[in-house]
């Protein structure tokens, strides 16, 4: 609070710590693991075998298999009547999908990516989010919009928009980031349960990766709250703040911090609407500083908001002004090197945390 | 048997010449009965792709009366509406349907609450017509706890499920993918029931709706698009708007039907067959040929891009219950005065629920923060100022 760096003991910082997620990868040990794709197969599976009213719609989610492959073997397993491929009009088949929610069947919509659900975007908001405030409760939209959000390698300006932002500025939309197979899981089944519209923001680049999964992650009734952040790496230096495939880079620059002397928490949001306020501001009391992390475009963006939350809840407890790493502030370019310039990397978020430290960066 | 029912009505209609104290009897004496009837309507229709039904509509002396009871109600809950927003009752915007009524009795004529119908923002009459009582109009009208949406939703956003009423939608054209995934969930839950989904001309033209009718006609969707054409999109005249104002061909590879959407049986006629036609075959377009009578909302006077002529001129010869009046009295059915009663009395219940509306208190405060979510999950919402006003959602 009063801007004093705290010094670090040189054992403290020799102390063995719990490994973070990618170095427990390296080992092959006894625990499973799931790729963040099998992980969402396996929860739409479960969720359409437990409940007939839940069903999938979207661009080549059935005989292709799914562009991502996410929906493999759903055709097969249930049918043309609950698998459905739809042609490439996103206002008509989200429209479709909405108005089949209203009447109370459960669509699972797929956006190739989410840059293409801006031409179905009213109906998200219009006809899904405020319905059941101006119906006074009488129409309930049980409705999942999923698919691949953010950047990925090399697809231009186009396709690598992050929406969290925007649709979880909107109340009535809940909006969900897994991170891990765990979250991928925990949160699908979550947002295809919950009885509001739910955006459920994925990352191309993550489906490949896997994560060890327990064997309660693998129960079929395994669920995530919706609302609730994780610590993924606990500390109490700095918090950083991320969701979805930057949470792997927090995780990594956590790990370079650590050699440095400086312990990083390092927090999954999971949940962007509805954002774990308290979880956060917790965090931050107890380590005196915030950096967050984002792909996004910076602008009013989530990293805006949890600084504005900090600020109002918890500014006496700050040491340092808050930092904020994202998406650099220019459309996604193609060209390898500016492609990586424009997209956050380890060494951005290392830098912000010990800038927070009032450290020299080197 | 016309003669006999003609003597029947005589004796009935003399008995009535005395004052009555009592609604409600003058109700059920010229309630009619369910002896068949059959009508022609006033034009054939038109078709596309399809063959037209019958011009002969089968009806009875109760329908009729009962459709000219509905007409006039909704006439006079219309024209009250008009005035409550002049007296600053009623705010924002305020679509009136007068003109159109035909459309909404016809089809409910046709088909059972567990059809659905979905329309745009001239929903007064359709909510009504699904079973809305005429407080719910009103207090919603006036953002009063008694209105149909809690004065949560306004003239826009009248819904009631229970009947199958979707609403009440603000964003012109998105009614109809809305609508067609309705009959979507019909056909998923094999319910064997269809949806109509109405719009106008002005949104006649938009995207969404042909992607939607793709989808429909590909799935064999239970859908009927019904356009309500009275031949203005706000203030743009129809052949201004589309290349071609032959809503009911817009389908192209799906059936059309042209209604004279003034005239009430048709419009029954026209959505029994289009009922029996989407549980067969899928989507059919119904274009109702209609008119209102007042402007786009109540801040356009409707005059500036028509003339008075033209307005006094349809009311002249195609109101809707101007019809049905002339036939039942042609059938004698029952006397002018029995009519006329019918409209005071129609007009009292107006007043009486007007009344019982202004009497319905605003919401409280908390129902601002009430129904964001199905499912609060106890989260936190905030106020213009969050660190003086924040909720819990339940």
């Amino acid at each position: 609070m009063l801007g004093i760096v705290r010094q670090k003991m040189l054992e403290q910082s020799l102390k063995k710590i719990p490994p973070a997620v990618s170095v427990l990868r390296s080992y092959s040990s006894a625990a499973k693991q799931m790729t963040i794709r099998d992980a969402l197969n396996s929860a739409l599976d479960e969720e359409m075998s437990a409940d007939s009213k839940v069903f999938l719609m979207g661009e080549e989610v059935g005989e292709y298999q799914g562009a991502y492959k996410i929906t493999k073997g759903l055709l097969d397993k249930y049918g043309p009547e609950r698998v459905l491929d739809t042609p490439i009009t996103e206002a008509g088949f989200t429209g479709v999908a909405v108005g089949a929610a209203y009447y109370g069947v459960k669509p699972v919509v797929e956006f190739m990516t989410f840059n293409f659900s801006m031409q179905a975007i009213d109906h998200i908001i219009n006809s899904a989010a405020k319905t059941n405030y101006m119906s006074s409760g009488q129409i309930s939209v049980p409705i999942v919009f999923r698919g691949p959000n953010g950047a990925a390698a090399g697809v231009g300006a186009q396709h690598s928009q992050c929406y969290a932002a925007w649709y979880a500025s909107c109340p009535g939309l809940k909006v969900l980031a897994p991170y891990s197979s765990e979250d991928a899981r925990g949160l699908l089944k979550a947002a295809i349960r919950d009885p509001d519209p739910v955006v459920f923001l994925e990352n191309e680049l993550l489906y490949g990766e896997s994560f060890p999964v327990s064997d309660e992650v693998l129960d079929s009734s395994f669920c995530l709250p919706i609302g609730k952040a994780k610590i993924e790496r606990k500390g109490k230096d700095v918090t950083i703040a991320a969701y979805s495939k930057m949470v792997g880079y927090a995780l990594k620059a956590a790990e370079t911090l650590e050699k440095d002397g400086i312990d990083a928490e390092v927090i999954n949001l999971r949940s962007i609407r509805p954002l774990d306020r308290s979880m956060i501001n917790a965090s931050v009391r107890k380590t005196s500083r915030l950096v967050t992390v984002e792909e996004a475009f910076p602008q009013h963006g989530v990293g805006a908001e949890i600084c504005a939350s900090i600020v109002e809840e918890s500014f006496a407890y700050l040491d340092a002004p808050v930092e904020r790493i994202a998406g650099a502030d220019v459309p996604m370019p193609y060209a390898a090197n500016l492609e990586r310039m424009a997209v956050p990397q380890v060494e951005d978020i290392v830098r912000a945390a010990k800038r927070t430290c009032y450290r020299s960066v080197s | 048997m016309a003669l006999s029912h003609l003597a029947a009505s005589a004796s009935r209609s003399s008995s009535l010449l005395k004052p009555l104290s009592s609604g409600l009897s003058l109700r059920r004496s010229i309630s009619g009965d369910n002896s068949p009837l059959t009508v022609e309507t006033s034009v054939p229709f038109t078709s596309h792709q399809c063959e037209a039904p019958s011009r002969s509509v089968e009806t009875n002396p109760k329908e009729l009366l009962t459709f000219f009871r509905d007409m006039a109600l909704m006439r006079r809950m219309e024209i009250a509406a008009d005035s409550l927003y002049k007296a600053k009752l009623i705010r924002g915007f305020c679509h009136l349907y007068d003109g159109q009524e035909a459309v909404a009795v016809g089809m409910e004529a046709a088909i059972t609450k567990k059809d659905c119908i979905i329309t745009a923002y001239r929903d007064h009459c359709t909510f009504v017509s699904r079973g809305g009582t005429l407080l719910e109009v009103f207090a919603e009208l006036m953002g009063r706890q008694a209105g149909c949406s809690k004065g949560k939703g306004g003239s826009m956003h009248f819904y009631k499920k229970d009947s199958n009423f979707y609403g009440g939608h603000g964003i012109v054209g998105a009614q109809v993918p809305l609508g067609c995934g309705l009959a979507f969930a019909q056909k998923y839950s094999k319910d064997e029931t269809v949806t109509f989904a109405l719009y106008g001309d002005g949104a006649a033209n938009q995207g969404q709706l042909f992607e939607a009718l793709n989808i429909s006609a590909l799935w064999d969707l239970p859908a009927i698009l019904v356009c309500e054409n009275n031949h203005y999109g706000m203030g743009t005249a129809e052949w201004r708007a589309a290349k071609s104002p032959a809503y009911y061909k817009r389908g192209d590879y799906v059936p059309g039907l042209k209604v004279d959407g003034m005239d009430a049986l048709a419009v029954k006629q026209a959505c029994k067959f289009a009922k029996e036609h989407a549980l067969k075959n899928g989507p059919i377009i119904l274009e109702m040929d209609t008119y209102r009578y007042h402007g786009h909302s109540m801040s356009d006077p409707g005059s500036t891009y028509r003339t008075r002529d033209e307005i006094s001129g349809v009311r002249q010869e195609r109101d809707p219950i101007e019809r049905i009046r002339k036939l039942i009295l042609s059938h004698d059915l029952a006397t002018e005065k029995e009519l006329k009663d019918v409209e005071k009395e129609v007009r009292k219940e107006v007043d009486d629920a007007i009344a019982q509306a202004k009497e319905s208190p605003m919401p409280e405060p908390s129902e601002l923060f009430t129904n964001v979510y199905a499912k609060g999950l106890g989260v936190e919402s905030f106020g213009a100022d969050r660190k003086e006003v924040r909720a819990t959602l339940p």
